[in-house]
């Protein structure tokens, strides 16, 4: 069994909290209703089989039981639903860990889980990595020889990295600060969506700082790659925590899944709740759309919003579900005079981060993303909001409409 | 900065009591939070509002019914709110399905007469207002037809056994019978949402009505577990009545039920269409009181909990099952959120329970102590509402949605007046500041 540095746990610990839940189940099957995959297909029997009912089949030091469980996407809305408090994604995420410690890890999981590797490679040669992202033949390539199913939403690198901006920029000096963590998808694909939030927090009188950071680890720990997760984690912990002087300080992101890795997966799923520099990172951490709307309940967002006339779709990534904060980003919508807002129901795009990438199950993220598209396009919206990169990605993949991170609406309405 | 919000009403709970709250709330321009920690009873009860069943014996008059009970039974929490507010109430929602996210969907009945509905293992049940697809199963004297019901049951959906159902019926003086379709449905286990999805589909829809057609004979109505379309029940209903030429019925099923997921559905959608916000995972930790008033709760979140400060607190936390109340190895019964007194629990000395589980147990009456309009006892801002209100047996009497659904509008409703009153407004008000 491994030892993870650093957090002195045992992986096939399973922290007694998240044990302790399982009695809490009173077979209602609320999770099964809202569970995406196991709606789809009959590979996965659902979060109240595999989540509370296997967990009394599985020993710390015997070999799993049963392995369905790996067709969890850790998508996390059966721990949401729950009204009896079962932490059923993570205990899912739990035994998911165990299979791999126990067979090994696929290559290909070793890979697409290392965003910030990835996007060193890319970033330089990013015409050639785009290139061969879409090239037919490449992608049959990267399938037979990885697993990654060969029509998968691949992001483009941008060619540069958000990183190298923020250490030109300078940020007026209000005296007014807040931490930005970015993430990597801003970092190598995205960084305009960081130039965007930088201005939307300095319009909005912040003096943004911009830590050296990488990447959380969501990933690595989604794909049950636990320690390499711990690791990752810990080092981004350790990069920010030194930037949060006191409990007034605020650590802000615009990637949803890795702002929540960082308030609450790690520490609930990684078993890291006692890592000091994570537990003060986590409290201080809030997402983009948490904050601006914060901000405006307070009367302290400005709101010089020109009118955008446009209609369209939002989406609530689980991700963002998971911060349990509501939906702040439908309430700041709505604040943009002209824009129509249409709130999709459907709850899961199915791509969970890397599992809608993976050969094996391409085609069940697709099918548990369904109910989504169908809503997108029957609501007649040309574009979507969605505050989740890898979940745009799949959007636009699965539907042919843009999709963009709700505050590129609230920048646009700024005019900045 | 520190995670605190600040709304004019906070509610606690999202089953049918805290979504009516919240929505009346927010529709009379209250600025609301429904903090829920997962969605409530909604998705396990049958999605019809059973007003009053039994008192003690079968009702097939609610509205009648509901005048005696209210004068016999001061402390039941009908008499609290009174039958006008029920009246309201169901109105309100009836408006509101109509309203609602699916398209020509609505309910039928009042409090006129009880409809009674075959249950998944064929029991009669008294209800007052229930969806139309289920309206042809209607078996009260007067009802909507007295043809013979042929159940239809398709293998792979479990806990649900047509012959079972149609065989109850009978001895229940119901002319039935039953046909189960060995439908191929790509697994050997289903429940009823799956089914419910490949209804959503015309496709699938015409090759069901293909297969179930030869069975089917003379007159008969057709009776089918509660599954007909997720997204668009009206249109699934009327596609199947035409292409079977035949009434068609949905028959209530085991959890989960897709006619509570439509009835959440619609009060979510009214709670949103009107500027509310439900947070799912928002569990109720702890509150701060100052004085006779509790001023902030503190709920649930990733990385750090969050104090939501509210001028009023609406309690709609559901009862035993949903753990709003609990009792402990010392028999002391408990209100777990607030803290709040409980009263209706069985004295030391009488039986807390009845050895037939479904009987009326006396635990069952323990509730949060309110006065008459709903405020908890010694808390002037905190209202309760559904079925952790204590007084009545929802089990027995069949009356736990019309409970939830009334109570939730008239705790609303109380609010409203008293924002009014502190407006210098004369009677309601139409606008919370
Ligand atoms: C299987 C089943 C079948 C039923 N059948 C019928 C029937 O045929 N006819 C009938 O009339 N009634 C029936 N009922 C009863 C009826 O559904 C309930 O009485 C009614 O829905 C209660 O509604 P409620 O809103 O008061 O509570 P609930 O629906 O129980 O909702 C309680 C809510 O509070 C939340 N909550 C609890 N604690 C906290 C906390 N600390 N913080 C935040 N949120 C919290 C829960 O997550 C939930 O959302 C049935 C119930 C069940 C379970
Ligand atoms: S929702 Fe919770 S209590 Fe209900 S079956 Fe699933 S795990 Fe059990
Ligand atoms: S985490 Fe998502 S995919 Fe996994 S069991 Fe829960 S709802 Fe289903």
């Amino acid at each position: 069994m491994s030892t993870e540095a650093g957090s002195g746990l045992r992986d096939d610990e399973l922290p007694g909290l998240l044990r302790g839940s399982l009695d809490h189940c009173v077979k209602c099957t609320i999770c099964e209703t809202a569970c995406p995959v196991s709606n789809v297909t009959p590979l996965f029997p659902g979060p109240k089989y595999c989540g509370p009912q296997a967990e009394r089949y599985r020993v710390a030091d015997e070999p799993s039981v049963e392995w369905s469980v790996d067709y969890c996407s850790g998508c996390g809305i059966c721990t949401q639903v729950c009204p009896q408090g079962v932490k059923i994604a993570e205990i899912n995420a739990q035994a998911r860990n165990k299979i791999k410690r126990e067979h090994g890890v696929a290559l290909r999981d070793r890979i697409i889980t290392r965003p910030t590797v990835l996007g060193r490679l890319g970033t330089p040669v990013a015409p050639v990595a785009n290139l061969s992202l879409r090239l037919r033949p490449a992608r049959i390539l990267a399938e037979k020889l990885l697993g990654v199913h060969r029509e998968a939403p691949a992001p483009r690198f941008a060619g540069r990295r958000f990183s190298r901006w923020a250490k030109r920029h300078t940020s007026p000096r209000t005296g007014r600060k807040v931490v930005y963590f970015h993430g990597c998808g801003t970092e190598y694909y995205e960084p305009w969506e960081g130039e965007k939030v930088v201005a939307l927090l300095e319009h909005n009188g912040f003096e943004v700082e911009v830590p050296k950071q990488d990447c959380c680890g969501l990933p690595l720990q989604s794909s049950g790659l636990f320690d390499d997760a711990r690791r990752t984690v810990l080092r981004l912990a350790r990069a920010l925590a030194p930037f949060v002087r006191d409990d007034d300080t605020i650590i802000v992101g615009n990637a949803t899944s890795c702002t929540l890795m960082l308030k609450r997966e790690a520490r609930e799923i990684l078993g890291l709740a006692d890592d000091p520099a994570l537990k003060r990172v986590s409290e201080r951490t809030w997402d983009i759309c948490e904050l601006l709307l914060d901000l405006h309940d307070r009367g302290e967002l400005r709101t010089d919003f020109r009118p955008v006339n446009e209609t369209i779709a939002y989406h609530a990534p689980c991700q963002q579900q998971g911060h349990f904060i509501g939906k702040p980003a439908l309430d700041l919508l709505a604040l943009i005079p002209g824009l129509e807002v249409r709130e999709m129901t459907a709850r899961c795009c199915g791509v969970a981060g890397t599992y809608g990438l993976k050969a094996e199950k391409y085609e069940i993220a697709m099918k548990a993303g369904d109910a989504l598209f169908t809503q997108i396009r029957a609501s007649g919206a040309p574009s979507v909001a969605c505050d989740s990169e890898t979940c745009r990605w799949q959007i636009t993949h699965a539907t042919g409409r843009p999709s963009v991170h709700p505050i590129d609406y609230l920048h646009r309405a700024y005019g900045l | 900065m520190r995670r605190e919000l600040h709304f004019d009403a906070v509610v606690i709970g999202a089953g049918t009591a805290g979504l009516t709250a919240g929505a009346r709330l927010a529709e009379a321009g209250a600025r609301v939070a429904v903090l829920t920690k997962g969605v409530g009873s909604t998705h396990l009860a049958p999605g019809t509002v059973d007003v009053l069943g039994y008192a003690p014996e079968r009702v097939s008059e609610p509205g009648r019914a509901l005048e005696d009970l209210v004068r016999s039974r001061v402390d039941h929490p009908y008499a609290l709110v009174g039958r006008g507010c029920v009246v309201e109430a169901l109105q309100w929602f009836g408006e509101r399905v109509a309203a609602g996210p699916f398209p020509g969907y609505r309910y039928v009945g009042g409090l006129e007469r009880n409809h009674l509905l075959p249950t998944a293992i064929g029991a009669l049940r008294p209800s007052a207002l229930i969806p139309e697809t289920m309206a042809a199963g209607d078996c009260a004297a007067g009802g909507a037809s007295a043809a013979r019901v042929c159940v239809v049951g398709v293998r792979a959906l479990r806990d649900f056994h047509p012959a079972l159902c149609a065989a109850n019926l009978e001895r229940a003086g119901v002319d039935a019978r039953s046909v189960e379709l060995n439908l191929a449905l790509d697994r050997a286990d289903q429940n009823a949402l799956g089914v419910a999805r490949r209804f959503d589909d015309p496709g699938w829809r015409a090759w069901f009505c293909a297969e179930l057609s030869p069975h089917l004979r003379g007159e008969e109505r057709v009776g089918l577990p509660a599954m007909l379309g997720s997204t668009d029940p009206h249109g699934v209903w009327s596609d199947l009545g035409r292409r079977l030429g035949r009434p068609v019925f949905e028959i209530p099923t085991l959890p989960p039920s897709v006619p509570g997921m439509r009835l959440f559905e619609v009060l979510r959608s009214s709670l949103r269409a009107a500027g509310g916000r439900l947070i799912l995972g928002a569990e109720v930790v702890g509150a701060e009181r100052s004085g006779e008033r509790v001023s902030s709760v503190q709920a649930h979140a990733a990385g750090e909990e969050r104090r939501y400060l509210a001028r009023w607190v609406v309690l709609a936390t559901g009862g035993f099952a949903s753990g709003a109340i609990e009792l402990d190895s010392r028999w002391v019964t408990r209100e777990r959120v607030l803290g709040l007194p409980v009263r209706g629990a069985p004295g030391a000395d009488e039986p807390r329970f009845v050895s037939t589980y479904l009987d009326e147990q006396p635990l069952a009456r323990a509730g949060v102590a309110v006065t008459g309009d709903l405020r908890a006892e010694g808390v002037e801002n905190v209202l309760v509402a559904g079925a952790a209100l204590p007084g009545a047996a929802a089990w027995r009497e069949g009356s736990g949605e019309g409970i939830a659904l009334a109570t939730g509008f008239r705790a609303a409703e109380v609010v409203s007046e008293a924002e009014g009153a502190r407006a210098g407004q004369p009677g309601r008000s139409e606008a919370v500041v």
